[in-house]
């Protein structure tokens, strides 16, 4: 079995090899590192604004160029936390707390270097974890029956209930609105029209691209406003004997590492993904590291840290996207709806019948982050260049680009409206702290929950107990339940060792 | 939200808006519901109807969106939302954003998009005209020879471009 993997791996090589291939390796980082420093763009509407412009390729070239541009943003959201204490993507703002003050005192080369090998070790670690373990899931994943597929959906959804820092009641709220709007439009099993009211530009439901690039883009763009970014940079020069000297003080951090790339790859499986991961890397590392009392002033270690895990988790959350159809970040889902689009089913069957595909996009993601390790450390001065273009010329090109994106999904101007209503709601929802990425996923998975419960339901005649006929169905849905009621379980504990360390 | 806005300016308080937000979404949750029982909620003779799944998704909507107006109605005052400065700010961009896009339809994406660059490079940017107009047309220029003459994706156009014969 293993064997049969370094056979499928090797071969994978030879197509993600190919100097086309290369060549969209290359251009994928690029435009992901820029992606990842511009406010307004980041990996989830980066990449569903690039979509339509893949549909004419090749699947698998199309998949490299895509997770390429993911890995870019992974490493450019480290570009802006140093030099200008501007998290660029969520799970970078853990890197803000040494990075800066390393960048102040004039060691920005060393934090940038620290900052783009831990991103490529825990990237690094991810991916063979995903080539070990990805095709045992699959493999396994392939006896799955409707009520099986429900339940890892339910787990899927439970955990961000379980892990996500915002109220329960808003998480749900969020993720429901998403299965609403999924739900919107032809009912596939039926053929019956439902929540359109009568107008006819939502016969097609909603588009989950219009929704990243507006909840993600324009929602982005508002609040940057509203915060009224000044841009104050450090200037970043990083030549080789800056990159070695950092390069040898950093295996001195194994242990750090180590516990982050675990942290993060388990963080990304479970949909939680790589923000809360980068947060508890550090955290962790802050508890345990002997320096620990120096953290936040510009200490290395609390840059490995949070990078290490925010590429692990970045990476992991391709496994159960690849294995399970279920993706573990919003850039995952943007994915997952691409393979929706190329005509791929994401989930078990993909392993067997797109060996080609899966193999390719493994090999890739080798290749891709090494080639993105060298070119984000030579091409630094570059991006952080582009940082200082101010505000006012950035924004008005963003607002083009996202128009561009939404309107090339379906060639719909109707879309462009609704990406504009979408990023109101991306505004609101983001500064009452209702969490987006839920909502996302609900929008991206609703269709296949669906018909996986009414699927089970239809089996079942109706009855519920389906979901607990057998020992693999019940332990799935029970973790789920666990998941989803840990905010409960936490209080209840809480409240237990309060009672009994402080007798009222 | 615990950021620290400066001083103490006046605006929107965060509650009121958590409130308004949590009536919203409940508002959502009921259209939802009465779209489902419109289709059929129940169970068919083939199984579940087409209103099935989406009518116990509004009815979750609704049941949290109960919990979070509570939540909103019990917490203490937390503060402002936001300035009316900084909401301000957000309106120059959301304005000119929105006239930008409902003008799509009519004009193409290229003058408005042209439009757009000028009206906030030289209001909000205050930058000088020529520098505005390079950019302006550049940035459509440039996504002319990307998209429809490289990838040949057709990009909407208005009654400026079948003049130009384009």
């Amino acid at each position: 079995m293993i064997v049969d993997n370094f056979i499928n791996l090797y071969h994978g090589f030879y197509i993600a090899g190919d100097p086309f291939n290369i060549l969209l390796m290359v251009i994928g980082i690029l435009l992901g590192v820029i992606i990842g420093v511009l406010p307004g763009l980041g990996g989830a509407n980066g990449v569903a604004i690039l979509l339509p412009l893949t549909f004419s390729m090749s699947p698998t070239s199309a998949i490299i160029l895509l997770t390429c541009i993911y890995w870019g943003a992974l490493f450019g959201g480290a570009i802006t936390s140093v030099l200008f204490n501007i998290p660029g993507e969520p799970w970078s703002v853990a890197t803000t707390f040494d990075g800066h003050p390393m960048a102040r005192s004039g060691r920005a080369g060393e934090a940038l270097t620290a900052a783009f090998t831990s991103s490529f070790v825990g990237a690094f670690f991810a991916i063979v974890m995903i080539t070990l373990i990805a095709p045992l899931v699959a493999q396994f994943a392939l006896q799955f029956g409707p009520a099986e597929k429900f339940a890892v959906y339910f787990l899927a959804f439970a955990s961000f209930v379980g892990m996500s820092k915002e109220p329960p009641a808003k998480t749900i709220v969020s993720m429901m609105i998403g299965f609403a709007l999924a739900a919107v439009g032809l009912d596939m099993v039926t053929g019956q029209l439902r929540l359109t009211f009568g107008v006819t530009e939502l016969l097609n439901g909603f588009d989950f691209l219009i929704a990243v690039i507006g909840l993600f883009g324009i929602g982005e763009i508002l609040l940057t406003m509203e915060e009224g970014l000044e841009f104050r940079g450090k200037a970043a020069k990083i030549d080789p004997k800056i990159v070695w000297k950092t390069w040898k003080t950093l295996p001195k951090y194994w242990a750090t590492s180590l516990r982050s790339c675990i942290i993060g790859c388990w963080m990304g499986i479970t949909p939680a993904g790589a923000t809360p991961a980068s947060f508890m890397a550090y955290g962790i590392a802050k508890r345990v590291s002997k320096n620990g009392k120096n953290f936040g002033n510009g200490e290395i270690e609390g840059v490995v840290a949070p990078e290490t895990a925010a590429h692990a988790a970045g990476t992991a959350a391709m496994l159960p996207m690849l294995a399970l159809g279920v993706p573990g970040s919003p850039t995952a889902a943007v994915l997952l709806g691409g393979l929706l689009i190329w005509g791929l089913q994401p989930g078990p069957m993909l392993f067997v019948e797109q060996a080609e595909f899966v193999w390719g996009l493994i090999a890739s993601m080798y290749l891709g982050n090494i080639v993105g390790l060298i070119l984000v450390l030579t091409t630094v001065p570059l991006f952080a260049s582009i940082l200082r273009i101010p505000f006012s010329i950035i924004a008005p090109v963003i607002l083009v680009i996202c128009a561009i994106g939404a309107y090339t999904v379906n060639n719909n101007v109707f879309d462009v409206l609704m990406m504009m209503v979408f990023g109101v709601l991306g505004y609101l929802l983001k500064k009452t702290n209702y969490p987006l990425a839920p909502l996302v996923l609900a929008i991206v998975l609703g269709d296949s929950a669906e018909e996986a419960f009414r699927q089970s339901l239809l089996g079942s005649g109706g009855s519920l107990a389906v979901f607990w006929s057998n020992p693999l169905v019940s332990t799935i849905m029970g973790l789920g339940l666990i998941a989803g009621l840990w905010p409960l379980i936490a209080m209840a504990f809480a409240k237990l060792r309060g009672n009994t360390t402080q007798p009222a | 939200m615990e950021q620290a806005h400066h001083g103490a300016g006046a605006g929107p308080r965060q509650r009121a808006v958590e409130i308004g937000t949590a009536l919203l979404t409940m508002l959502f949750g009921l259209i939802v519901i009465y779209g489902s029982v419109i289709v059929g909620s129940g169970w068919g003779s083939d199984g579940p109807q087409a209103g099935f799944f989406p009518f116990y998704v509004g009815l979750i909507i609704c049941i949290c969106s109960l919990i979070n107006l509570v939540m909103a109605l019990r917490e203490a005052d937390s503060g402002l939302f936001a300035e009316w400065g900084q909401l301000g700010q957000v309106l120059r961009v959301l304005i000119p954003a929105t006239i930008y896009v409902a003008l799509i339809p009519f004009l193409g994406i290229y003058l408005p998009s042209f439009l757009l660059i000028v009206v906030f490079m030289t209001w909000l940017g205050k930058y000088g005209f020529p520098l505005s107009l390079a950019v302006a047309v550049g940035v459509p220029a440039f996504f002319y020879l990307t998209l429809e003459r490289w990838f040949l994706i057709p990009l909407p156009k208005g009654p400026i471009e079948a003049m130009l014969g384009l």
